[in-house]
């Protein structure tokens, strides 16, 4: 990683995560330039040492496994018959765009992303409330609770939704009869709309928890004289609300809304226990799945891989364009 | 002022029961369906019906015929999932301690690289390597899901260190250096100390993101060699093949719930400063 180093006798540039004690150990030294420059120099090397193997390393499980997709995207490749692997250019992507289920597939991710996310928002920022105002005692008891949802594995979750849904094994038939449209025959599964539903359902329990933490620590940082003042001027409790505590959180709201987003743009798991994609509930990662890993077409699977990133990059571009979401300024202790 | 006393600690009752009731009622859900015995499967309630309750399904996957692929699983998943926390934390401890302390150009490129790893989309990863693995012979074994568990723990344990490594007050290291200490010393005495706990953490919730995996489990392996548990869950068949294994599977999703249940009830505190830190105010 030595090579990687820039030109020593560069200025020290004044980056901002620059750490306090970091600028008063260095400053005595600045009369004295060359041990200066020695002191930078060793620093910059020992900075890239211990920084460097964990950058590579996360530089070879992402960057070229993408780079590699983007490769193979370029053949008709087939795993079950290597020999006719065949260069086709951007055939495999024309092929993909111009068909429907690719549509419909990134329709329903999209429709799931959407509704996740703005139920787990209006949910989380219930429960994120309820912690911030809770007593000391209670408050210990609520976050144990609801992290056990955040720390439960995504499968166990579906499992369990499954279960209570199932038409075989479920209870929610029975319990829920007397609401229309629901009897002992009513199979969750076999439609697209009630399939979603209950795959929602557990994608929103399992990961509400982690956005209320969010919101949690977004509202702890809302000045309390700020609350405490339109208090006094008689504002009504939604009048705080929308008017000082909301306007005072929007970064972390943000942040918490784009990092949720593209979990939820990748779901998998609870699809994939759920109904396999049956009934128009296959969502975009679950189509690379099957073209790739259940019928081997490399080519077609690589090209979908790359287009699912491709989306992850756009919404994440269009988030921080838009949103002006400052992700980079979510660290370096300026919040 | 005692009757409006009152008043508030009824509503938090409800409130907290609601929410223990939103958070818990899944894991009922699923531990009640573990105890049904098959014939009672499709009985149509919440709980096995009064007197056929059994352990039955706890016995087959522990004891009985699916016991060799449970507990392959099992071994599996702990096995990789704490080699992958292990080799990501101490990674990085060493990347977070360069963010914190050091200054060095790139520092910027670094910590949004880990957020670029943090969200892509790892099916994107699992096609190439797949193809890859098969080539390399890395395919089905337990180094062929550590070494891409690493893109899902390195990213979120940089940040949550960076974080938590920027509060460390490093002057300590300094004064006890004057206080006559040597450099190992005041490092072990005065850092340690106080580096530990965020480090602890940070492999708690790196364990539980391996722990969570799927997605790699079920693509990259195909025997009991190195299937993990959620991926082997997906496979589960019955004791015959007319019997649905649900009951198998709850029992087995108990179990696995366990050690989440146990981490979070004793590091609640922690675990909970360090999703935050890293995520929100750094």
């Amino acid at each position: 990683m030595t090579s990687a180093i820039p030109a020593p006798q560069a200025e020290p540039t004044s980056s901002p995560e620059t750490t306090p004690s970091v600028k008063t150990r260095s400053t005595p030294e600045k009369k004295a330039r060359p041990q200066y420059s020695d002191r930078v120099r060793a620093e910059r090397r020992l900075g890239w040492l211990l920084a460097g193997p964990a950058f590579i390393v996360m530089l070879l499980v992402t960057l070229y496994p993408i780079l590699q997709a983007a490769f193979e995207s370029l053949f008709q490749f087939r795993l079950t018959t290597p020999d006719e692997r065949e260069f086709v250019g951007l055939g495999n992507y024309a092929v993909i765009l111009t068909d429907p289920v690719w549509w419909r597939d990134l329709g329903t991710t999209l429709i799931i992303t959407v509704i996740t996310v703005a139920v787990e928002l209006v949910l989380g920022f219930a429960l994120a409330l309820v912690m911030d105002k809770a007593l000391r005692s209670i408050k210990g008891v609520l976050r144990t609770a609801i992290l056990v949802p955040y720390g439960i594995i995504t499968v166990v979750s579906a499992f369990a939704w499954f279960y209570a849904f199932d038409i075989n094994s479920g209870y929610v038939n029975s319990w829920f009869d007397w609401l229309p449209g629901i009897d002992e025959n009513t199979n969750w599964f076999a439609q697209t709309g009630t399939a979603l539903f209950v795959i929602m359902a557990s994608e929103i329990w399992k990961t509400t928890p982690f956005i209320s933490l969010l919101l949690l620590a977004g509202l702890a940082q809302v000045p309390g004289e700020l609350t405490e003042a339109a208090k006094v001027d008689g504002a009504t409790w939604w009048e705080q609300m929308s008017r000082v505590i909301i306007p005072n959180m929007k970064a972390a709201i943000m942040v918490a809304v784009l990092f949720r987003a593209l979990d939820a743009f990748r779901i998998f798991d609870n699809v994939f226990i759920m109904t396999n994609g049956a009934y128009g509930t296959e969502v975009l990662s679950l189509l690379a799945y099957r073209q790739s890993i259940s019928r081997l077409e490399i080519g077609l699977g690589s090209a979908v891989s790359v287009l699912l990133f491709l989306c992850v990059l756009i919404i994440s571009f269009v988030a921080i364009r838009l949103f002006k979401v400052d992700l980079a300024g979510t660290q370096g202790g300026k919040s | 002022m005692t009757n409006s006393g009152t008043k508030n600690k009824v509503l938090w009752a409800i409130v907290t029961v609601l929410v223990l009731v939103y958070a818990l009622f899944p894991v009922m859900s699923i531990l009640a369906t573990s105890f049904k015995a098959p014939s009672d499967l499709t009985s149509g309630t919440f709980l096995p019906s009064s007197g056929t309750a059994t352990t039955s399904n706890y016995e087959q996957i522990l004891v009985g015929d699916a016991q060799g692929l449970f507990l392959s699983a099992l071994r599996n998943s702990i096995g990789i999932s704490l080699i992958a926390t292990f080799i990501a934390v101490v990674l990085a401890t060493l990347c977070a301690y360069a963010i914190a302390r050091l200054d060095f150009p790139g520092k910027g490129l670094v910590l949004t690289t880990a957020l670029a790893v943090s969200i892509f989309p790892v099916i994107s990863i699992v096609t190439p390597l797949f193809n890859l693995w098969r080539t390399i012979g890395l395919y089905d074994t337990w180094l062929g899901l550590i070494i891409p568990y690493l893109s899902l723990t390195l990213p979120i344990s940089i940040w949550t260190l960076a974080a938590f490594f920027r509060q460390i007050p490093w002057e300590l290291e300094q004064a006890a250096q004057v206080d006559g200490a040597t450099t190992w010393q005041a490092f072990r005495k005065a850092i340690v100390p106080l580096a530990a706990p965020g480090v602890f953490t940070t492999a708690i919730i790196a364990f539980f993101i391996a722990w969570n995996d799927f997605v790699y489990g079920i693509s990259l392996t195909s025997t009991e060699t190195a299937r993990p548990v959620p991926a082997a869950l997906a496979f589960f068949t019955g004791a015959s093949q007319f019997e649905a294994p649900t009951g198998a599977i709850s029992a087995a999703a108990i179990i696995v719930t366990i050690p989440v249940v146990l981490l979070v009830l004793l590091f609640q505190r922690q675990i909970v400063s360090g999703l935050t830190s890293g995520a929100v105010k750094g």
